[in-house]
């Protein structure tokens, strides 16, 4: 079970959260056509490794919280608000 | 039997002077406190214990502690009889009733033994190729046979009458064991001011030092320094079972499980999840058995076992022992035994003769070097052992009565593993130690460091540590044991001896040597793939004293070292957990909560038979005395077609959204626009997901310019709040919104039917209920009996209906002043399957038709969308595949014959054929066409097929029901009913 650090909550239980995907993705714009939002919704990189993605503290401040997490280890290298750029470990 | 007491005079940790008294198979035993199930028995002499797993073969006791293969019983009786429980660490208590288990028609004499059949049944690999032909074999002959073949105890068949309790624990320090290297930890680590807490699966502390009367002194008062710190929580009978992320661990806690009465309150078991900032496991190690023939033979134990029944429980587990030895450590037991009365001891070392065997022999001890055991001569308890002298033919036979084994100690990883810390291979112990892990230490036998005092000083190290890196400062020196007497703990390596016959790796699976071979023969050669063809190591003890022996096998027939080759993946759960401990008050009704609506109580009082819609409780209708569900369900709907009803629809999902942005903010969730919303206006409303199906729909109401009021559907209200959250805070942070649930706070009920007007009018008060005043999706403030009220005039039934909102509270008030208001107009209360019936003849979408698979243009929606401006699934609802012509759309159905049954799932398909052309959605009996079944559906080509007829397939119950395709719309498609 990992341990998340909320930005406005603190250390919390997973349990509180629920995953939300692929934080790297953004929303294309508008008329940015079908393929755009195709990649948008359904690709994905599926990383070995670090990772960004978003939390949601469902059963807490239901916030998102944007999580860098590595996806062999679970280790968590930085939480943020959902506006942050977090920094990324290389490897 | 020689007739002496198995039992010696002084010594150990068993109370002698009380008696507890049992009963195993049937026969009275008696014991002492301090007892577990298998010292007790072998006190009473006790030595046959059960059957294997697929062969049948007699078993005994193999060791003293959690990693027991063999000794498994069912204990209690009833709806409390738990099967495969280890009598080695089993405590006795009055009354505790323990029966053998896998035995027919008797332990003794078991027919399944005597013909071999399971032999011949069970091979490596079985389930992979014996019963693939003919398949249906496999369910009426070879599944029962195997069940009853094989199998270990037989699981209660009644409801569990104990409870259990789920708990969590946080701590600067968890020490995983209470062993010399978990004590000293945990009391440098408390010592230095770290919340500690110290877990230990067994009922006494002390682990091997509960074997050793020189440090008996050194535990008594490491014990009373630990017990005297605040801040360290002893848990005794406590398994730590699992490794989780994030320095996450679970336990389990035998609460009452050791105990004849257990007051009521107190939960059987307690499933512990704990969250530590660093963790020491000193889990200590198990010894390994050693691969010769019938190396499972009751009378064969591990060398620590036997040395255990005599100084920790005061038992001579045999009189004439052989010790086969591979190390000197295992020296111990046979000095221990002869100390306590064992007629001889003959050691059988694995290595040359050394200086540990010219001590022994200055002892007056026989021992036996470069020498190994080929065989055991016996069959429910031992005689003789068969004994070799390396690189020779032929054997000794030694007389015995007790064999003990040591093939070395390998470090209890199983925590380390779970964890990922990478296991390092230890030369000098030939096993895996765990290497290096963030905020996590093994000490003492856990890492390879084995005696009493090195372990105590590897835990004392580890604990300072541990403490220091929570932030603790260094605490105080406490005195340790010396490591002088600790024993050499280098081993020559010793799996398996080469010689005819069953040479067992995993004791509890019956998976021999010669099974290792075979599955690398037919090429699984990986030790994971081994594993899994042969289930070594895939029993309940997880192969704790056999797992690396069947590795090395492997190793040998591969022609690798057995470091390269490895071990299985060790997993949660170290050992078996109780199921109703996982599950501990998630049962029942308490398995899920239960949302009860505010006017709940009415409901019951007035005799409504409920439904449950996901967590929610909601009349499904109110059956008046007499009548079946549907006179109940048809005579609601006729009223609210004919006169007035009234529906608690509390449950819908309600959220007020404000802020500046807030129109926009809704105009881009929704299809529709809301942003043009007159004040005081409802608007009905379709939500996509971004992959462009329909997600949810609903009313919403403009309050205010800057406030909505948002209804969703009764089942998406927390999935459609989620997915405000994304959009709202992760794709347009930048707008101004801010919306929150409500559906707690607001209790609402439609008033429904053509007399909605005369019912409305009487009980409101301060409001014009003309088509001027309120006209069709008008939203206006008025009072019920003095309470604040929230007129809508929306309708989900068809009717002329107005949805009255009241602040929570005021529910049973403003619900009981529209009954009798109504009284006149025979206003009748309405549940859920009226509501149904209702909206399924005006042609109305609900979940059933909102399935996640439907886009907005299948349901006939489409023209909702706008024609400008961003929305959510606007771009992929334009994929090729959803806007095909062929996808089927919504249409109407009714049964030909008005009398039949269409059901709901049903295939639509033409007369004889099998292609399905769409389905059916939503089915119910109409008021409005005289009681005849009608329903909902997807078809293809659907809008060209209305008139034509189609055959509704249900090929579960063989049905099939000749339906004529016609508009969903089955009353009112003009919709002047609502507007009237």
């Amino acid at each position: 079970m990992h341990l998340i650090d909320c930005p406005w909550c603190g250390p919390r239980d997973e349990a509180e959260f629920a995953y939300r995907g692929d934080a790297t993705v953004t929303r294309p714009a508008p008329d940015a056509g079908i393929d755009a939002f195709y990649d948008y919704v359904f690709t994905r990189a599926n990383p070995r490794g670090w990772h960004v993605e978003w939390w949601h503290h469902a059963a807490g401040c239901r916030q998102h919280v944007k999580v860098v997490r590595h996806t062999m280890t679970h280790a968590i290298a930085a939480t943020g608000r959902a506006t942050d750029i977090l920094e990324v470990p290389a490897a | 039997m020689t007739g002496r007491a198995f039992r010696i005079a002084g010594g150990g940790h068993i109370d002698r002077s009380r008696t507890v008294r049992f009963r195993f198979d049937g026969k009275e035993h008696s014991g002492h406190p301090g007892d577990t199930l298998a010292s007790a028995l072998l006190a009473a002499g006790v030595r046959l214990v059960g059957r294997s797993f697929k062969y049948h073969r007699p078993r005994g006791i193999y060791s003293a502690g959690p990693e027991e293969p063999n000794a498994l019983v069912e204990i209690g009786t009833g709806a409390r009889r738990t099967p495969n429980t280890r009598m080695t660490t089993a405590e006795i208590h009055d009354g505790l009733v323990a029966e053998s288990q896998n035995r027919w028609p008797s332990l003794r004499f078991d027919a399944m033994a005597a013909t071999s059949v399971a032999a011949r049944l069970l091979p490596a690999g079985f389930y992979y190729k014996t019963f693939m032909w003919p398949a249906s074999f496999w369910e009426k002959v070879y599944e029962p046979m195997i069940r009853r073949a094989a199998g270990l105890g037989r699981a209660a068949t009644e409801p569990d009458p104990d409870h259990y309790e789920a708990a969590h624990a946080h701590c600067d320090v968890l020490v995983v064991g209470a062993g010399a290297a978990g004590l000293a930890a945990a009391r440098a680590a408390g010592e230095a001011g770290a919340r500690v807490l110290l877990a230990e699966q067994d009922f006494l502390l002390g682990g091997g030092l509960l074997l050793e009367p020189a440090h008996e002194a050194w535990r008594g008062e490491t014990l009373a320094a630990i017990i005297a710190l605040p801040n360290v929580t002893v848990m005794p009978r406590t398994t730590v079972f699992g490794y989780y992320d994030h320095n996450m661990l679970g336990a389990l806690e035998r609460v009452t499980d050791h105990l004849a009465t257990a007051p009521d309150h107190v939960p059987r078991q307690r499933s512990w999840t704990i969250r530590a900032r660093e963790v020491v496991l000193a889990t200590g190690a198990d010894e390994r058995l050693v691969a010769f023939p019938d190396n499972d033979r009751p009378g064969v134990m591990l060398a620590g076992a036997a040395r255990a029944y005599v100084a920790r429980f005061g038992v001579v587990p045999g009189r004439r022992v052989v010790l086969f030895t591979n190390n000197d450590a295992a020296y111990a037991t046979a000095d221990t035994l002869l100390a306590a009365g064992a007629d001889s001891a003959t050691i059988v070392d694995f290595r040359p003769f050394g200086t540990a065997a010219a001590a022994a022999r200055a002892r007056g001890i026989e021992v036996l070097p470069g020498s190994e055991v080929i065989g055991v001569d016996g069959g429910t308890s031992l005689y003789a052992v068969q004994v070799r002298r390396r690189g020779t033919w032929g054997s000794t036979q030694v007389p015995a009565d007790l064999l003990c084994v040591s093939g070395g100690y390998s470090p209890a990883v199983h925590l380390a593993s779970q964890a990922r810390t990478p296991l390092a291979w230890d030369a000098r112990i030939a096993a895996f130690v765990p290497g290096e892990a963030a905020r996590q230490r093994s000490a003492g036998g856990a890492r390879g460091v084995f005696g009493i005092g090195a372990a105590a000083h590897d835990g004392a190290a580890a604990g300072r540590a541990a403490a220091i890196a929570t932030g603790c400062r260094v605490g105080s020196e406490f005195v340790l044991p010396g490591r002088n007497g600790d024993a050499d703990p280098t081993v020559m390596p010793c799996w398996e001896i080469a010689a005819p016959g069953k040479a067992f790796v995993d004791l509890q699976n019956d998976v021999t040597a010669a099974d290792i071979r075979l599955a690398r023969q037919e090429g699984y050669e990986h030790i994971e793939h081994a594993k899994r063809y042969t289930t070594h190591t895939m029993a309940t003890d997880q192969g704790k004293i056999g797992g690396l022996v069947g590795a090395a096998v492997l190793a040998e027939a591969r022609g690798l070292p057995v470091e390269q080759v490895g071990i299985p993946t060790y997993r949660p759960y170290v050992t078996p957990v109780t199921w109703g401990a996982v599950a501990a008050h998630h049962v029942g009704k308490a398995f899920a909560p239960i949302r009860r609506t505010m006017l709940h109580d009415w409901h019951v009082r007035n005799g409504a038979d409920f439904m449950e819609a996901g967590l929610w409780l909601r009349p499904g209708f109110y059956p008046q005395k007499g009548e079946s569900p549907w006179d109940s369900v048809l005579r609601e709907a006729r009223a609210v077609r004919r006169a007035v009803g009234i529906c608690d629809v509390s449950t819908l999902g309600k959220i007020d959204v404000q802020g500046k942005d807030a129109g926009v903010f809704l105009d881009r969730l929704y299809m529709n626009t809301f942003s043009t919303l007159a004040i005081g206006k409802a608007r009905y409303g379709i939500m996509l997901r971004e992959d462009g199906m329909v997600f949810d729909d609903g009313t919403t109401t403009r309050l205010a310019e800057d406030h909505f009021f948002v209804t969703t559907t009764t089942a998406n209200a927390a999935r459609v709040m989620e997915h405000m959250d994304l959009y709202a805070q992760t794709v347009w942070p930048d707008l101004d919104v801010q919306y929150c649930s409500v559906t707690d706070q607001w209790a609402s009920m439609s008033i429904a039917g053509p007399k909605a007007r005369s019912t409305v009018a009487r009980a409101v008060a301060g409001l014009d209920l003309s088509n001027e005043g309120l006209p069709f999706m008008g939203v206006a403030d008025a009072t019920v009996a003095g309470c604040p009220v929230r007129v809508f005039r929306i309708s989900f039934s068809g009717e002329l209906a107005y949805e009255i909102a009241t602040p929570a509270g005021y529910a049973l008030a403003v619900w009981e002043a529209v009954l009798a208001a109504g009284r006149a107009d025979g206003i009748v209360p309405y549940g859920v399957e009226a509501l149904g019936l209702l909206r399924i003849e005006k042609g109305h979408v609900a979940g059933s038709e909102l399935n996640g698979h439907t886009t907005a243009r299948d349901l006939g929606l489409d023209r909702m969308a706008k024609k400008r401006g961003d929305f959510v699934g606007r771009v992929l609802a334009e994929r090729p595949g959803l806007v095909d012509p062929g996808r089927p759309t919504f249409v109407g159905i009714r049964s030909v014959d008005p009398k039949r049954q269409v059901r709901q799932g049903a295939h639509l398909v033409e007369p004889g054929s099998f292609k399905s052309l769409g389905w059916v959605s939503s089915v119910t009996r109409s008021v409005e066409l005289g009681d005849a079944w009608i329903g909902l559906a997807l078809l293809t080509d659907g809008k060209a097929r209305i008139g034509s007829r189609l055959v509704a397939a249900f090929p579960l119950k063989d049905e099939a029901v000749e339906v004529e395709i016609v508009s969903p719309h089955f009353i009112d498609p003009e919709n002047a009913r609502v507007r009237a």
